[in-house]
């Protein structure tokens, strides 16, 4: 036997650099081979916190990425009509000064006619930190259209939410719900955590109108009817209170469960929380038969029954307003096995198995700890029922209740920051909700001015709202108004339309980053593309007069911009991943992580973060020029991560401050930060002693540690508020209370959603759609991200095209068999496709996987690439304003409370195309010509790039 | 099976090629025609050269045809080697005999020797040639007995054929060759019947439960393909053939591989020569064609069992 | 040389849990990465960018649902060589280009001998032989001969590339022929089986199926205790026994 000799230790890399992924949003730690100059191979970082080590599909295909031939790869000011792709390159001089000019003007007579809207900004401290130096009150990034529903509901109901807010605790949990999730942000960390648990034969029950992915892994898929799940969480609430099986200490230790409401309808505080001079809410102390202070310590609180109040008045529980909706046969399970399609049997043996892991699988850690009344516990009891939701829940009309139901479901069962249950990321949790205002008010925007705070934040009562007396909106989004009060996260959606419609007004400047709004990020793309390019008939100007946009690749919405600033790669630049930010935290303890240039660009591009900061120090903005005038951060990005301050002693990375390096969180500025975060693998994790790992709500050593590091501002509680008073506030203000009403128009709405408890009601298009009888959704695939995968040679291999699919036994019914073509249409028009048939999906429901369909002509592919012949949208059905109101006004359509973008509303029709119309998908765009000249045919080049790797 | 035209010109050009060179053998073992250089240099010219053009087009195939001297290696274990040796070898014998017939004009001795030698590799080659399909456990309907004997029918029917026409250009027994050719094509027409009989008959009990272990599940059907276009894979194993449409292609088959050239050759008899030589010259000529169609066929016809992976219900 | 050897010292292979694979793709792209660079390089892209990409991966992930219904289950599918314990891929080949290694029973070809004359792939039932077009010869699974022997990777990264990255752990690697090894016991312990065993190529990777799935309804009677004692409606039932708890 001689076999060929062969060399099996081959050096794969001349040199390994550690840096941060950025294929998606979940941002694993990576170690970047490279050899001959080219990137070679990433691996997973064994040491990173996020991913310890393992890669997803996408980031092993970061190698393509970097390699595209749709980079940009110089400025483009545009010479023919918008998305025409007429532009010429231009250098960044010009590109800069240009941007200044325009950026300038605006700032001096009206900041708020600059609308920057960042996408899948990782750098929304900067970014927003930058709009608020400049002035304008319209700023935000991706997150209205994308989860501000769950985040929002998590913040007012405890202070936190799921993905970077927190986790469940998946080494002690027994049972584990997975609601409307494919894939995630903590893309990595739950494929690792799913994998622990069928190690250790947890039970992991799916809740999803489709089964694939995670949820075909699942003990247990139910195949709930898509926007009905708050009536699932409602009957399992149902269920645990009438047998009796939830965790009243718990309720009574950590929540609002006791406090008293005042029950005085028609006056201005009906609704409120009864509360003593020093504002405390009260409770009915047992023990003593009198009103005390819910913060008071050794109370025996009342949980049910009237109480009568100094002034004569009656107040009653939370818990008895809570009981007395959900034990209401309209949740009881069979009424909610007719809105899921979940039988009630299903239903009582799900309450059940939660009650069993909760509480005859209780976990002891014999970790004694001390909470905020100064009380010693020996141990931390666990409740291991973990849960973790997503766009299932967010991304319908009826989100921001249906998450907070999952919340108090999670609370009822004593599963919040224990062992076995869902765990805080610092530096949450925070006050439910956090106390931090939005700003940009009539009188916060002044010219040249900066705005006096942040734009976005957390509304608790109508005088919060960013309207003006007659309850016009200020925001170009409308953000923060009668609209959407708790917008936390900004309406990205409505921007374009808005600016268009010169509704509330007309803006100047619409400055975007990272964001493909002229396609797969925006509802009703022909109605889009038609507000970027509508002229005013009088002047011939644009409405949206200029547009500046920052992109690395050739995507769709280039074509539409006026000025384009090319990024860089993943690979090419720094980046800050900061807890003033969206962490990549650990329960266990705070991280956060840098981007370090592996690769020296081989363009003319620049890392939009020394642009901003650039741009900054050209219009002179407060906090970007020192007192002479000259840049503060002449180094740029890296320059701002080191030496930016946000208050004394912290800044944008926590690791290694001070002089030396040895401080943690707040210390004096450290010249050698970025160095040492490279040697430690380009992160920083602090570990949090095992008495502060859990109950940190309530946890006093925890709580004054975060004070003490600046992750909380005051060394208060974090008190869970099943009865969230910041919406009664509103609804107040619909029945005319207060001086900041809501116009006549929005009354009846702001009345009815603005629900102190939480309840269900369908989703909006549900009840509007007789003649659409089915839901359709998308997925996230996990080898693509949204548009930006399909440039990437190996992945769009994986996904080139996307099918419909529905469900075996509804194409039978249809006379619908595999691989037909049909048309789908809803109110907006009709989209082509073609069918493939399962099992595991809802019958009311079809789907496809999210964002692959393209436009012809982009992202460096072939003008008859599959993308756009064989893949489409659902984006082109999806109508961005609901119908009409009674009153004629037509709302984003979003849910009503936070205006989060209701993708997953979406009703259609489906028919068997004719077999003429087969083989193609519809509608087919004008293809969009290579912005850059240059870059025309570069794609044929890139090829050879692809061989390249491999030698 | 995806049929690459290449290995079809192959299998077929060299299999006549080496019927006719058995045929040759014989005839000069049994001076079925006079050892006339004329005919030697048509004869073997005719047989060697549609092996060797054969021999060629089959390296076509190959994705470094400049190392095909490798395949040489590996007899003890590759059919594919064996055949490749063996047809190597054959030219041997077959050369030292064309010499004689057309230099020597001389069919005794060392030539008739050599006549001896090629008969056995001549049919060697072709055994192989068929086994390298047999021996695939992974393609049910060549994996069987048939498919070695109809490779040899094939190859001696085709070469009886072409010798007829040999032998009708060169007053040889032309009636013995035609003979000849009429029972060796109803050989190779039962065989080729009972080959497409049993792989009709045969139960395709292999199903994609069977591939992907989950029969225990159920029924097992494709979700999602690996990647959206076709792979390499799919593109060479997973052609298929509609059924009525090989139907077609199979009467094709006995029309022009067997009927029409087992009548022609009849037509020898008694005619004048002329007449028996463009009868002869288009049996060969048809035979060609259906000869053509029953390769093509071989391959369409064959499923692969790695198509359970992609989709076939049973393979 | 395409003679099988005898026994191989080692039987090295994957062990792959579809109860645990989610269909992620990291597998093969991971794989896709690290051989387009190394012993199998390159692993070409046709029409990349184009409007028919496809390539050669020497692992593919199918997604299959069985059964029907709803009881049916969908199963994600990595796919890659088996490295056979006699397998016909290796004895088909004319070249001795496919051969499998004494040592451990990898099946490799080699890239310099390998004429492309494809056999080796029609004689592979599992679909892991992938020809590469531009390179004119036979790639597949190395198991990734040219990592987990190599030295300038630390101890723990000697493992094949898919199995270092997938997310969810659903991949092994290890000595399949010692039955003491973590995979064997693995193997025993689930299950583990053969694909398409009647064709008798006893394939050394395993797989371990799908586990039982579990219906909450088996659950149902359990749900709670109907508190006999308490009277009246649901509410008055709950804040009775609110107050007993609270006053224990
Ligand atoms: N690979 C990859 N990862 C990504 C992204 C990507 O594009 N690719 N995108 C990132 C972004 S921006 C986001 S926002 C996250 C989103 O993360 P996910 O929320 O996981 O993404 P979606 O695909 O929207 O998942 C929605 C899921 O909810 C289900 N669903 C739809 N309607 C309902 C319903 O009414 N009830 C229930 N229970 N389920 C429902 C759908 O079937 C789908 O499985 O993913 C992030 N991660
Ligand atoms: N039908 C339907 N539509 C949806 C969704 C859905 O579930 N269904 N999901 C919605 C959700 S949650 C979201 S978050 C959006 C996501 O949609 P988008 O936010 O549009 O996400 P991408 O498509 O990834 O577009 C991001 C843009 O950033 C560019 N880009 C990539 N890398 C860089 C870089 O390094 N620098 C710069 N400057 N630019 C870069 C890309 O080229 C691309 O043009 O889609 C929304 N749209
Ligand atoms: S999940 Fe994948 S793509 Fe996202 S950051 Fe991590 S490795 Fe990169
Ligand atoms: S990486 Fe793991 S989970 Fe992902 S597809 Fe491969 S085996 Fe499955
Ligand atoms: S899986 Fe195929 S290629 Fe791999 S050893 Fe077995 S037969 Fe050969
Ligand atoms: S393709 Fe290469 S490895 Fe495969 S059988 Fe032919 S020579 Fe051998
Ligand atoms: S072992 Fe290596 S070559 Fe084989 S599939 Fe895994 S990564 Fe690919
Ligand atoms: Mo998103």
């Amino acid at each position: 036997m001689n076999e060929p000799a062969i060399d099996l230790s081959q050096s794969p890399a001349d040199e390994i650099k550690t840096t941060t992924c950025y294929m998606c949003a979940c941002r694993c730690g990576i170690r970047v081979f490279l050899k001959d100059g080219r990137v070679r191979y990433i691996e997973g970082n064994r040491d990173h916190p996020v991913n310890k080590g393992v890669l997803c599909g996408k980031g092993s295909a970061g190698i393509m990425q970097h390699y595209s031939p749709a980079r940009l790869s110089t400025p483009l000011l545009r010479v023919g009509e918008r998305g025409s792709g007429d532009f010429k390159e231009i250098s960044w001089q010009e590109a800069l000064s240009i941007a200044a000019g325009w950026l300038g003007d605006v700032r001096a007579r009206d900041p708020k006619k600059l609308a920057l809207f960042t996408g899948r900004d990782q750098s929304q401290s900067l970014t927003g930190w930058w709009a608020m130096q400049f002035g304008t009150p319209n700023f935000a990034a991706h997150g209205g259209f994308c989860s501000v529903n769950m985040a929002a509901a998590g913040m007012y109901t405890f202070g936190g939410s799921f993905w970077e807010f927190g986790d469940t605790d998946w080494d002690h949990t027994r049972y584990f719900m997975l609601f409307g999730v494919a894939e995630d942000h903590a893309s990595n960390p739950i494929k690792m955590a799913l994998g622990k648990l069928k190690k250790r034969g947890v039970k992991i029950v799916s809740i999803n109108p489709v089964r694939t992915g995670y949820n075909a892994i699942a003990d247990e898929w139910i195949g709930i009817r898509p926007g009905s799940d708050g009536m699932l969480a409602a009957a399992l609430i149902h269920e645990l209170m009438r047998t009796e099986q939830i965790d009243v200490p718990y309720l009574v230790r950590y929540t609002n469960a006791p406090w008293l409401v005042i029950q005085s309808p028609g006056s201005p505080d009906d609704g409120l929380f009864a509360r003593d001079e020093a504002g405390n809410p009260l409770v009915l102390d047992k023990a003593t038969g009198k009103l005390a202070s819910a913060l008071a310590a050794g109370l025996t609180p009342a949980m049910s029954g009237a109480v009568a109040l100094a002034d004569g008045r009656t107040a009653v529980p939370v818990f008895q307003l809570l009981a007395e909706r959900f034990l209401d046969p309209a949740y009881a399970p069979e009424a909610a096995a007719a809105e899921t399609g979940v039988s009630a049997q299903t239903i009582r043996g799900l309450a059940a198995e939660l009650a069993h892991a909760a509480f005859k699988e209780e976990i002891v850690l014999d970790i004694p700890w001390t909470d905020w009344r100064g009380e010693r516990h020996e141990r931390m009891i666990g409740r291991p029922v973990g849960m973790h939701a997503m766009r299932g829940i967010s991304a319908h009309s009826n989100g921001f209740h249906t998450a907070r139901m999952l919340h108090i479901l999670q609370i009822l069962l004593g599963s919040i920051d224990c062992p076995g249950g869902f765990r805080y990321k610092t530096p949450y949790p925070k006050l439910a909700p956090p106390f931090l205002k939005p700003r940009g008010k009539p009188g916060d925007v002044e010219a040249g001015k900066p705005l006096p705070g942040p734009q976005l934040g957390f509304p608790t009562g109508p005088e919060d709202l960013l309207v003006d007396a007659a309850g016009t909106p200020q925001r170009i989004d409308k953000a923060f108004s009668w609209d959407a009060p708790l917008a936390a996260h900004g309406l990205m959606h409505t921007v374009i339309a808005n600016a268009a419609a010169s509704d509330p007004y007309p803006i100047d400047v619409l400055f975007m980053y990272m964001a493909n709004m002229g396609w797969n990020s925006s509802m009703n793309v022909p109605a889009t593309i038609a507000h970027l390019t509508a002229k005013d008939p009088a002047t011939g100007n644009y409405k949206i007069p200029k547009v500046i946009y920052s992109d690395a690749y050739f995507s769709e919405t280039v074509p539409y911009a006026d000025l384009i600033l090319p990024d860089t790669t993943y690979l090419e630049r720094w980046d800050c991943i900061s807890l003033l930010d969206r962490p990549i935290s650990e329960p266990d303890g705070p991280a956060d992580a840098i981007r370090q240039p592996v690769v020296v660009p081989d363009r003319d591009v620049r890392p939009f973060q020394d642009v901003l900061l650039d741009l900054g120090s050209r219009l002179k903005l407060p906090g970007m020029t020192n007192e002479d005038g000259t840049p503060k951060f002449p180094g740029g990005y890296p320059d701002y991560i080191v030496n930016h301050e946000r208050r004394p002693g912290i800044g944008p990375l926590a690791g290694f401050r001070g002089k030396d390096g040895t401080a943690y969180a707040k210390g004096e500025v450290n010249p050698k930060q970025l160095d040492q975060y490279i040697a430690n693998g380009c992160f920083h994790v602090h570990h949090l002693p095992a008495h502060m790992r859990y109950y940190k709500h309530a946890n006093r050593d925890y709580i004054t540690w975060a004070v003490d590091k600046g992750f909380r501002i005051t060394p208060t509680p974090v008190i869970f508020q099943l009865y969230s008073e910041p919406m009664q506030k509103m609804r107040l203000a619909s029945l005319g209370h207060g001086s900041n009403v809501p116009p006549q128009r929005h009354r009846e709405r702001v009345h009815t959603y603005f629900d102190p408890l939480p309840f269900w009601y369908p989703p909006f298009e549900d009840a509007s759609a007789a003649d659409y009888p089915l839901f359709a959704i998308t997925q996230r695939p996990m080898a693509m991200y949204h548009s930006w995968g399909s440039q990437n040679a190996w992945l769009r291999q994986i996904h080139a095209a996307n099918r419909i699919y529905l469900a075996r036994s509804r194409g039978a019914e249809l006379g619908i068999a595999d691989d037909d073509w049909i048309w789908i249409s809803s109110p907006l028009g009709r989209v082509k496709a073609q069918v493939r048939l399962m099992d595991g999906v809802n019958a009311d429901t079809i789907w496809t996987w999210n964002a692959i369909g393209k436009r012809s002509g982009t992202w460096g592919l072939a003008d008859d690439a599959p993308e756009a012949t064989k893949g489409f949208l659902l984006n082109h059905l999806i109508s961005e304003l609901l119908p009409a109101s009674a009153s004629g006004y037509r709302y984003a359509n979003a849910d009503p409370v936070t205006g989060q973008a209701a993708w997953y509303d979406l009703k259609v029709r489906i028919e068997k195309a004719a077999p003429a119309e087969q083989g193609e998908t519809a509608p087919r765009f004008e293809p969009l010509r290579n912005p850059s000249p240059r870059l025309r045919g570069e794609g044929t080049q890139a090829h050879a790039g692809t061989q390249g790797d491999g030698r | 099976m995806h049929p690459a035209y290449s290995v079809i010109l192959f299998t077929t050009a060299s299999g006549a090629g080496y019927g006719l060179l058995v045929w040759l053998a014989l005839a000069s073992l049994f001076d079925w025609t006079p050892i006339k250089s004329a005919s030697g240099f048509t004869g073997f010219g005719l047989a060697l050269g549609l092996i060797t053009a054969g021999l060629l087009s089959s390296t076509a195939h190959l994705g470094r045809p400049e190392r095909a001297w490798r395949a040489f290696s590996q007899w003890r274990t590759s059919w594919l080697s064996r055949e490749g040796v063996l047809a190597v070898a054959t030219y041997v014998p077959a050369g030292l005999m064309a010499c004689g017939w057309a230099i020597a004009e001389d069919n005794t001795g060392i030539y008739a020797l050599s006549a001896l030698l090629t008969i056995p590799l001549a049919l060697a080659t072709v055994v192989s040639t068929g086994m390298i399909y047999a021996s695939l456990p992974t393609i049910r309907q060549w994996h069987q007995p048939l498919t070695v004997p109809v490779y040899l029918a094939f190859s001696l029917a085709s070469g009886a054929v072409l010798l007829t026409l040999f032998l009708a250009l060169f007053d040889g027994e032309e009636a013995g060759g035609a003979m000849l050719a009429f029972v060796m094509l109803a050989v190779a027409a039962l065989l080729k019947w009972l080959y497409w009989r049993r792989i009709d008959e045969e139960p395709r009990d292999l199903t994609a439960a069977d591939a992907t272990g989950l029969g225990r599940l159920g029924t097992v059907r494709v979700l999602e393909q690996p990647h959206t276009q076709a792979n390499y894979v799919m593109r060479e194993m997973g052609y298929a053939v509609a059924r009525k449409h090989a139907l077609k292609l199979r009467q094709a088959v006995f029309l022009f591989a067997f009927a029409v050239p087992a009548l022609l050759v009849l037509g020898v008899f008694e005619a004048a020569p002329w007449i028996g030589v463009a009868a002869a010259s288009l049996a060969s000529l048809s035979m060609a064609l259906g000869l053509f169609v029953e390769r093509w066929l071989f391959f369409a016809e064959a499923q692969h069992v790695v198509t359970l992976y992609y989709g076939a219900e049973a393979a | 040389m395409t003679a099988l050897p005898a026994a191989t010292g080692k039987k090295l292979g994957l062990v792959i849990d579809l109860d645990t694979c989610v269909g992620c793709q990291a597998c093969a792209t991971s794989c896709k990465e690290w051989n387009t660079a190394g012993y199998s390089a390159p692993l070409t892209d046709e029409d990349p960018y184009g409007s028919d990409p496809h390539g050669a991966w020497l692992n593919r992930v199918h997604a299959f649902e069985a059964s029907d219904g709803i009881a049916s289950q969908t199963v994600h599918f990595p796919r890659s060589c088996l490295h056979c314990e006699t397998p016909a891929c290796v004895t088909v080949c004319p070249t001795g280009a496919s051969y499998k290694r004494g040592a451990d029973g990898i099946v490799l070809v080699d890239p310099d001998t390998c004429i492309g004359c494809k056999l080796c792939s029609w004689a592979c039932p599992y679909g892991a032989r992938e020809y590469d077009t531009s390179h004119g010869v036979m790639k597949k699974c190395t198991l990734c001969v040219d990592r987990i022997y190599n030295d300038h990777l630390p101890e723990e990264d000697r493992i094949p590339a898919c199995v270092r990255a997938c997310p969810t752990g659903a991949r092994h690697f290890g000595d399949l022929g010692d039955e003491t090894s973590a995979v064997s016991q693995l193997v025993a312990e689930r299950d583990g089986f053969d694909l398409l065993p009647t064709l008798g190529y006893k394939p050394v990777n395993k797989y371990l199926p799908p586990r039982k799935r579990r219906d909450a309804r088996q659950s149902a009677p359990a749900a709670g205790v109907e508190t006999a004692h308490a009277t009246g409606a649901a509410v008055e039932r709950l804040f009775a026994w609110v107050d007993r708890v609270l006053s224990r």
